[in-house]
């Protein structure tokens, strides 16, 4: 089910020109390592099972860095599946800025976090609303606009998007 | 006079100036919407959804912005619920000064275009900066938004281009649409970076948890957001549903209907102040510091609660402001909503809220060109009945003229129940079923002299009709006269024990003008096994219907109904050519007629391609149908008809039949009844039109048409003679007869 879950989110994922992969838990700071454009800064993961530690992503960056950052690393709390949606939610650690500002966004998506579709995600985030945790984007693609004529990607959000999603252990 | 060749230059100039980058993008957009709804299966359970969610809101209002208030304080945000613009401008302008800020931006909010923040923030010393591309070109141009959803649709890149070339004169000239985003993301970038407080609009707000919703493509909602430490959102009240648990349907709905997209690409929920920790740029070096943000919520009355207990209006406050019924409106795809829009407000449902916000006044500067026909019923996500909005909009319109405005000429002609106000034009066009009758009596006469140019002027004088427009040929021997003059008007016995009995309705059209229709519908109708009688040839009320004349149409829908119940009581399907009033049998007679009659005459009502195939569903021989043999048709199924979903069944008649259809994607032909021969809108309805003769102008073929003025309109366009399908399938050899 979960594995279905995860195909039908990468064809979304193929649709919106959103490339991604698979790991594990073991391999995610290499990974990451590999899917980022330096100078990357990050929002630390938000579960005790995953690190960013080892990916040379500076999680704790300053303004400027913030500014300057060629790509940003955050979670991705839940998925959907059939959109290809990320659920970045607002928290202390800096995800909502970090997932905006650089212009290529890295999302670190558990494998079981991902559901079928728009209502299951508000499901899940309803849980996340009682638990307090009540901010979050429904993320879908790279930031685009059509005003200045004809559809160009990369406007005040990021150009590109970037998933990797980890396999349970 | 003056009057209507000066709004007849205006849409001229506007078509030329802004038409053709309108007509691109809501082109783009509607077929969008069109086909990514075709390709969902939970479309309209998701609309009835969000439209009890809206009805239910609307209703619980008053305890809703309780609850919102009482979770906006518990969360540390400020709720302001502002009477007018004014008191909402004061509160902003008040949250400036306490942070002595120098500069706001903004991401993109209608509410706050109603307002005039920005006027009222520039007096006050505050820089705005409009951070969607779209509102940033219209704020760079000095102009007002032309679509809901697009603000900026009326430019195609090479306008945008020269715009910024000479405002910001970069060191290479700007050309093309990557260029110019990348010049406004950088440029706004800065301002964000620097800005002291950010606005947002909220699509939804939450009162449960005090959440606002904001959806956007472009990213600078979240920047704006979250960047300066101040946060204010600004919303009608409307806005307000009840909790996280109601936003599936609108999330699924809003990208779709406005753009196509199967969910926009950031829809943002956020309860402020958020976790999200403070940034400031000015100090490059320093880190991000824990989250003390300040949050107001401004929402705003402005009219919208005398909205809510107008029994007409209040469906307004179920928008969700997609802008489908813009992109979906033949006419506004033409002029856009430069035209096509009041104060802030544009497409069709901009009646509704101009006239609650602004006042009738407002809306009757552009309520004309909705023509009803129906286009945005299917496309409005929240299934607002926009055109009968537009409607009472201009009943209530004709009711409020100055009593002298009446024209004598006229008002002899037609006595009805509507107010000696209503002009001249409306009267005449709402009360056509006498000048048909007329026509008919005194034909060759009407005819020759509709075709003389003196007596043209004076019609244009008296009447605004356009002294170009070719006018129908009045027909001496009318269709019940033909059909009273077979067997002495009895139904001829039916050839089979399956046999419908059938009563066809004689639409006035069908009956003095398009004689051959009638004639052909009741052989098709006999061939396939019904028995055929004729009603009264009435009038349905869809002629005063569309004056806003809603009285007269309610006393026409009223005699209608009689003239078909002893045919209802006899067991006989009520059959009709013309969709336009079929539609009202249909549709618009559930505002008109008492509720089980409309149920009764509705269950009943069939379009005559419809009912044909029905006949061939049930088992009769489709051989008895006039054969295609490979022959092309070009076929534009009628707009009122297409909103029923009835294109279907005649497209498939004439494909089993053998014919070669092409049909058209196009909205509308442009006539819609009688706004097409008005001397103000004659140029738009050709323009209108211009796409669908195109198209139909290309095919070798038979040119058919259902409507009336679509074959009429495109006779005119074309020089071709126009068939309704049904005069194809009437013959044994296909051919017209």
């Amino acid at each position: 089910m979960a594995a279905d879950l995860v195909s039908t989110f990468e064809t979304a994922l193929d649709g919106l020109a959103v490339t991604h992969e698979r790991t594990t838990a073991a391999e995610l700071p290499a990974a990451v390592r590999r899917a980022v454009v330096a100078p990357a800064v990050g929002a630390p993961l938000p579960w005790d099972d995953l690190t960013l530690d080892g990916s040379g992503v500076n999680l704790s960056p300053t303004a400027g860095e913030l500014r300057d950052a060629a790509t940003g690393v955050t979670a991705a709390g839940a998925a959907v599946a059939s959109e290809g949606s990320l659920l970045v939610q607002s928290r202390p650690g800096g995800d909502e800025l970090v997932s905006v500002y650089p212009p290529r966004h890295v999302a670190v998506v558990r494998a079981g976090d991902v559901v079928a579709d728009v209502p299951a995600a508000i499901g899940w985030l309803g849980d996340e609303f009682a638990a307090g945790r009540r901010s979050a984007v429904f993320a879908t693609g790279p930031s685009a606009t059509a005003d200045m004529g004809e559809l160009v990607e990369g406007v005040h959000g990021p150009g590109a998007v970037h998933v990797v999603t980890v396999a349970e252990p | 006079m003056t009057a209507r060749r000066e709004t007849a230059a205006r849409l001229h100039r506007l078509v030329e100036d802004e038409g053709d980058a309108v007509y691109a993008n809501t082109t783009v957009h509607n077929a969008g919407r069109v086909a990514v709804n075709a390709s969902w299966d939970r479309y309209e359970a998701n609309r009835a959804r969000a439209r009890a969610i809206k009805e239910d809101a609307i209703e619980r209002l008053p305890e809703l912005l309780e609850t919102l208030e009482a979770a906006v304080t518990a969360n540390g945000g400020h709720l302001y619920l502002a009477d007018d613009a004014a008191d909402a401008n004061d509160y902003i302008a008040g949250v400036c000064r306490e942070r002595d800020a120098e500069t706001l931006v903004k991401s993109k909010s209608m509410t706050t275009e109603e307002l005039g923040v920005n006027e009222a923030l520039a007096e006050a010393g505050v820089d705005v900066y409009e951070t969607d591309l779209g509102e940033f070109v219209v704020q760079v141009a000095h102009e007002q938004p032309s679509h809901l959803v697009g603000p900026a649709i009326h430019k195609t890149t090479e306008e945008i281009a020269d715009l910024f070339n000479a405002v910001f004169e970069p060191d290479e000239p700007l050309e093309t649409a990557e260029a110019l985003t990348d010049f406004a993301r950088d440029y706004l970038g800065e301002r964000i970076r620097e800005a002291d407080v950010g606005m947002t609009g909220a699509n939804f707000v939450l009162a449960e948890s005090g959440s606002v919703v904001i959806v956007t493509n472009e990213g600078n909602a979240r920047k704006s957001a979250v960047t300066p430490p101040v946060h204010v959102a600004v919303a009608g009240i409307e806005k307000v549903i009840p909790s996280l648990a109601d936003l599936p349907p609108f999330v699924e709905l809003i990208g779709k209907s406005a753009a196509g997209q199967s969910i926009s690409r950031y829809v943002t929920i956020l309860t402020p102040p958020t976790d999200s920790p403070m940034v400031d740029f000015d100090r490059p070096d320093e880190g991000l510091a824990p989250a003390d943000r300040e949050f107001h919520l401004v929402l705003v009355d402005n009219g919208r609660w005398a909205m809510r207990d107008d029994g007409t209006l209040r469906e307004t406050l179920y928008c969700v402001r997609c802008g489908a019924c813009a992109n979906s409106c033949a006419n506004f795809q033409r002029v856009g909503g430069h035209a096509f829009g009041g104060e802030t407000y544009t497409g069709g449902i901009a009646t509704g809220w101009e006239a609650g916000i602004e006042g009738l006044d407002v809306a009757g500067t552009f309520n004309d060109l909705c023509t009803g026909c129906s286009r945005c019923v299917p496309a409005c996500p929240v299934k607002i009945d926009i055109p009968w909005i537009n409607t009472v909009v201009r009943d209530r319109l004709n009711r409020g003229a100055p009593p002298g405005a009446f024209d004598p000429l006229v008002e002899g002609l037609v006595p009805d129940a509507e107010p000696g106000g209503l002009s001249a034009q409306k009267r005449l066009f709402g009360d056509v079923g006498t000048l048909l009758r007329l026509g008919s009596a005194t034909a060759p006469v009407s005819n020759w002299l509709a075709a003389s140019r003196p007596v043209r002027a004076v019609l244009e004088w008296a009447v605004g009709l356009d002294p170009d427009r070719p006018l129908p040929t009045f027909r001496r021997r009318t269709f019940a006269r033909w059909f009273a003059g077979r067997d002495g008007g009895a139904a001829r016995g039916a050839s089979k024990e399956s046999a419908s009995d059938v009563v066809l309705f004689p639409d006035l059209y069908t009956n003095h003008v398009r004689v051959e229709r009638g004639r052909a519908a009741v052989r098709a109708l006999e061939a396939v096994g019904c028995s055929v009688s004729i009603s009264q040839p009435l009038e349905s009320g869809r002629a005063p219907l569309s004056q806003g004349m809603v009285a007269t149409a309610a006393e026409r829908a009223e005699r209608v109904f009689e003239s078909l119940e002893p045919h209802l009581d006899a067991g006989r399907d009520v059959v009709v050519v013309e969709p336009s009033d079929l539609a009202m049998l249909r549709r618009e007679y559930e505002r008109l007629l008492p509720g089980p009659a409309f149920d009764r005459l509705s269950g009943r009502a069939f379009e005559v391609g419809e009912y044909l195939r029905r006949c061939l569903d049930e088992g009769a021989d489709a051989d008895a149908l006039g054969a295609g043999d490979g022959r092309a048709v070009a076929y534009h199924s009628h707009c009122q008809q297409r909103t029923l979903d009835l294109e279907g069944p005649t497209v498939d008649l004439l494909e089993r039949r053998g014919f070669d259809v092409t049909t058209s994607a196009v909205e509308c032909c442009g006539m819609a009844g009688s706004f097409g021969y008005k001397a103000e809108y004659a140029g738009l309805s050709r323009d209108v039109g211009a796409p669908l003769a195109e198209a139909f102008g290309a095919v070798d073929g038979v040119l058919a048409a259902s409507g009336t003025s679509c074959a009429e309109q495109l006779e005119d366009l074309l020089g071709r003679p126009v068939v309704h399908p049904v005069e194809l399938l009437a013959s044994g050899d296909g051919r017209r007869t």
